[in-house]
């Protein structure tokens, strides 16, 4: 058991549920940059001393992006929308939080049962990715807010690089690079998407972005 | 040569962003459709190099899905150079709900235009699954700009609804990358790179779990972008609130490089022997897809939603006939440039309409013989030819399909697609026709004023080439598509 | 020796119970700028009402009497049951536990029954609301304590916190930290801290705990307090015994160690009510259901 990787999944798991809990959008983007953060920190932490320059480059910009740029670019979206909290999510935080840990405990359960071909540094690592991509899924059907949905979107690209990180030794440089600048430009293209539906329709309700139908 | 397919449109795209005149800006547009269907078309005598250590190389399928992308590229960008003239600057007034907008400015629309024809061809090219996610996520970003050109409340909501479900949905295909990672992983040792040719090579030695579990994330995740119900969402509302010329793109280029992608992943499956569990999936979503699109399709009010629907059950029957394979694999490669041929003369059609009439509902379209003869004449052929019936080339290959079917003695899956083909038949002339004929009201366009050439050549020329598909396959053409659908393994 | 050392504890415990809402005062009062109450302030309270004569009801029962009085024994007994630090408790047994958890809540019934007593409706009102919150904070400490007993194989508290040595850190940090914020938010809401409830509150609308002892007056308002005060030591010895691993074998230090994690848990939930506010009542249960999922995340680990 590597009890440092342990600790950061485990603040991983602890972050998807405050985003269930939270309903004031400048907490939850905070909330998702410390898990970027972390997410950066996890291939630090597990690969310890033998880290290439490659690897702890490519952990560094994980953390400058998911923790620095992105929640930069969202909190001043936010401010530009002047939208502060969610109001009435389609499903609420209470009961977000019970479905949360439901989903914890099945995605345990189906990690336990997840043969990995080669052994990882925790065996936490599987559930805790899919627990992240599953929370990431949840928060874009469950909410209101277009800006809700983009963290959303981010969640489950975190997950999904949780799950890359832990298992996947090395990618090359060229693709992860290529990634993470997709990953940049798509939140940055969403930014402005709901900069746009804010001016449009005064609101960045999504469930009242429902003129075209059939 | 791959260089010069990447590089002429990516750098046409830096150029238009600099370029201030607009005339030099869309006579660009124009050169890069031209030279970059010229590169392709050299790329058929003499097989390019592959770049990157064999990252980036063009095999049978890859160059038939660049081709076909190429010449719809170049047809669209006649086409758009039409378009751009006659959409002033300034406000416009919405013909629905009357509310003034103004469009996305010249220069990113061009400039995004190049660029998404610099990610789709990024992808045909790619042999590397992770380069090839990225290119697929690159072009959902750059058409994204392209299908909120109308800036209304409408057209966002259909961007909205695209950027957010196409990107979920590449997300999981990176889940599917990471498990394809896993697959080929060894115990202890260096795993094989996920370069399509060098996990076809090592087939055998590939992790039949993980790899399934790839191909589904692969499926789920590409088959948002191509559109298999019931991934689609994001389809009709798109196609229908972008320009018509972004439509015939969409339809006919984007959702064949998706195709392209879950193919690639189809590849790997089959070299690892997991063809049957694959193709299982393919027939079930195809038939999902097809029996979707048949209830949208009928009392469709729209048109534009109606070609996008339509879209949704041609993408069924192509994975319809990579799931059946054998010599339907043939069949849905040919099919894949048909409806990519169509699909696109269709759209800008349906733009010729929609520009006169300012309505895009079927009921109010009346007598489009009469006002616009040529596009009328190439509306009714576009019927024709996207209906599968003879002379065009989507009868041809439609029919293969059906052949394999009922060589395989798959009866009931071929009764079922008939019957569904047929319906979708009914439901398409009838709303086609009745807006072909008819008297209009007289108010709509002087007589005397023709239509715009430049808006009339691109669609001929489409519905000229399946035509020619559907009577006489030049033996070089034949050759490439039999190449492509031996790459995935069919005859 | 032994036994003479774990009734030092207990006394310890009897004795030491108020010093806690005096650190918390003064915390507070630091974060505020003032000097704040005399440390032994709530001494000071709770000799004064036991000193006074009370006042009832015309329209209350036996009940209303009898309620502090046996809650008070109940806290009384739950007491002898929790250990001091790494040391055991006096009495010790596999299950104990849940025995604790029955005696506070029988604590806790009784008050609540006596509260009903008086047919005010504010009593009623914060009745309903303390059976509430309550019968979401339990399972969260129930569950923790499970997770605990799981992972230590052990059913006594007392054999729980023998077993937390520093090892427990470092291989099972992750629960340790879960039990730990889970316990601290149960700590919170039993005692009605912020952010579940003021104690400080003047508005009987907006009380939870305080409400429900409105009527009662002199020295059976003393005992509550004192019981109150009680309670939280005990909840607080369990928080410390198992997330500080302070077993030295040296008597003075284990016993400092103890004392000092004590007054700095103080100090932490004064910290924690001055930079908080209390949280809307919609959202009391929320953070309970988030205490509650930290214990089954806690459990779930140690499962797996």
């Amino acid at each position: 058991m590597n009890n440092a990787a342990d600790i950061v999944l485990v603040f991983l798991v602890l972050t998807n549920l405050m985003l269930l809990g939270l309903s004031r959008l400048g907490a939850c983007i905070r909330t998702v940059a410390l898990q970027g953060i972390a997410l950066g920190l996890l291939p630090l932490l597990t690969k310890g001393g033998h880290m290439e320059l490659h690897g702890t480059a490519f952990a560094i910009a994980i953390i400058l992006l998911k923790g620095g740029v992105f929640p930069w670019m969202l909190m001043r979206t936010l401010r530009e929308v002047n939208a502060q909290r969610e109001i009435e999510p389609f499903i609420g935080y209470g009961k977000s939080l019970a479905v949360g840990t439901l989903i914890l405990v099945v995605c345990i359960w189906l990690g336990s049962r997840l043969p990995l071909p080669e052994p990882v540094m925790s065996s936490l690592i599987v559930p805790v990715a899919f627990f992240t991509i599953m929370s990431g899924l949840f928060l874009i059907v469950s909410r209101r807010k277009a800006l809700t949905q983009v963290l959303g979107y981010l969640v489950l690209e975190n997950g999904i690089y949780a799950f890359g990180v832990a298992l996947v030794d090395k990618q090359p440089l060229l693709v992860e690079l290529g990634i993470l600048l997709d990953i940049f430009v798509a939140i940055f293209v969403m930014g402005i998407a709901i900069f746009h539906i804010n001016r449009e329709f005064d609101h960045i309700d999504t469930d009242k972005l429902s003129g075209l139908r059939s | 040569m791959i260089c010069a397919l990447l590089l002429i449109p990516a750098v046409a795209a830096l150029l238009s962003l600099l370029v201030r005149h607009t005339l030099v800006r869309r006579v660009l547009l124009v050169l890069t459709g031209v030279g970059h269907t010229a590169v392709t078309l050299a790329a058929w005598n003499t097989t390019p190099q592959p770049l990157l250590s064999g990252w980036l190389m063009l095999d049978a399928a890859g160059l038939l899905f660049l081709t076909i992308t190429s010449i719809l590229f170049l047809a669209c960008s006649v086409y758009a150079f039409a378009y751009l003239a006659i959409q002033g600057a300034g406000k416009q007034q919405d013909y629905e709900e009357g509310m003034l907008f103004t469009n996305a400015p010249d220069a990113v629309f061009c400039a995004c235009l190049e660029a998404f024809l610099a990610t789709m061809t990024l992808v045909t090219v790619s042999r590397h699954f992770g380069l090839l996610w990225v290119a697929m996520e690159a072009t959902t970003l750059a058409s994204a700009p392209l299908i909120y050109f109308h800036r209304h409340h409408r057209s966002l909501e259909a961007t909205w609804k695209y950027l957010l479900i196409c990107s979920v949905g590449i997300a999981l295909a990176l889940l599917g990358n990471f498990l394809m990672v896993i697959a080929a992983s060894k115990p202890g040792g260096e795993g094989i790179a996920i370069v399509v040719d060098a996990l076809i090579e090592n087939g055998a030695n590939l992790n039949v779990p993980w790899l399934r579990a790839a191909f589904l994330f692969f499926l789920v995740g590409y088959g948002t972008k191509m559109g298999l119900a019931p991934l689609h969402t994001w389809l009709p509302d798109a196609h229908s609130e972008s320009p018509s010329v972004i439509s015939a793109l969409l339809s006919g280029a984007l959702l064949n490089c998706a195709f392209l992608a879950i193919l690639r992943s189809y590849q790997v499956c089959a070299a690892a022997g997991q063809a049957a569990f694959c193709q299982d999936l393919l027939i079930l979503f195809g038939l999902i897809s097809i029996g979707w699109a048949t209830i949208f399709i009928l009392g469709q009010t729209d048109y534009k939603r109606m070609l996008a629907y339509s879209s949704v059950e041609h993408v069924g029957i192509l994975a319809l006939g990579v799931g059946v394979g054998a010599g339907a694999t043939f069949g849905a490669m040919l099919h894949a440039a048909n409806h990519s041929l169509t699909k696109a003369m269709l759209f800008l059609v349906a733009g010729n309409i929609l520009a006169a009439y300012k309505t895009k509902a079927t009921t109010e379209v009346r007598g489009i013989l009469g006002v616009l003869p040529w596009s009328g004449v190439l509306w009714i052929a576009g019927l024709i030819a996207i209906t599968g019936m003879p002379p065009f080339g989507a009868f041809l290959s439609e029919f293969t399909i059906v052949k394999a079917m009922i060589e395989q003695g798959r009866i009931g899956i071929a009764v079922a697609f008939l019957a569904m083909l047929a319906l979708i038949f009914i439901g398409m002339t009838a709303a086609f026709l009745n807006m072909a004929q008819g008297r209009s009201a007289s108010d709509l366009r002087p007589p005397g004023k023709s239509e715009s050439i430049l808006a009339i050549l691109p669609p001929l020329g489409l519905g000229a080439l399946t035509l020619m598909l559907g009577l006489y396959l030049p033996p070089a053409v034949d050759s490439l598509l039999r190449g492509a659908a031996a790459t995935i393994g069919g005859y | 020796m032994m036994t003479t050392l774990k009734l030092v504890h207990l006394v310890l415990a009897f004795v030491a119970a108020p010093l806690l809402l005096g650190i918390i005062n003064r915390t507070k009062a630091l974060f505020a700028g003032r000097r704040g109450q005399p440390l032994l302030q709530a001494y000071y309270d709770i000799w004064k009402l036991l000193r006074k004569g009370a006042v009832y009801s015309r329209s209350t029962s036996w009940l209303f009497a009898a309620g502090p009085w046996i809650g008070f024994a109940a806290v009384v007994a739950a007491a002898t049951l929790v250990p001091f630090g790494g040391a055991r408790a006096p009495i010790a047994f596999p299950g104990d536990f849940l025995v604790l958890i029955y005696l506070l809540g029988l604590s806790r019934f009784l008050l609540v029954l006596s509260a009903l007593d008086t047919g005010s409706s504010f009593e009623g009102m914060g009745a309903s609301r303390e059976v509430t919150f309550s019968a979401l904070s339990e399972p969260a400490l129930l569950i923790a304590l499970a997770a605990v007993a799981k992972y230590t194989g052990c059913m006594s508290l007392s054999d729980m916190v023998v077993a937390t040595v520093p090892h427990l850190w470092l291989c099972a940090g992750p629960i340790v930290v879960l039990v730990g914020l889970a316990l601290l938010i149960v700590f919170l809401s039993e005692n009605c801290r912020i952010p579940v409830d003021d104690p400080n509150t003047h508005l009987e609308l907006t009380m939870i705990h305080e409400v429900m002892v409105l009527d009662h007056s002199g020295p059976d308002f003393g005992i509550i307090l004192y019981s109150a005060a009680l309670k939280m030591w005990l909840l607080g010895q369990v928080l410390v015994g198992l997330v500080v691993p302070a077993h030295t074998g040296v008597l003075w230090v284990d016993t400092l160690a103890v004392l000092l994690s004590m007054a700095l848990l103080a100090v932490l939930v004064g910290i924690i009510e001055s930079s908080m506010a209390r949280v809307r009542l919609l959202h009391v249960p929320q953070l309970l259901v988030g205490a509650t999922t930290l214990s089954i995340l806690a459990v779930v680990l140690v499962l797996r």
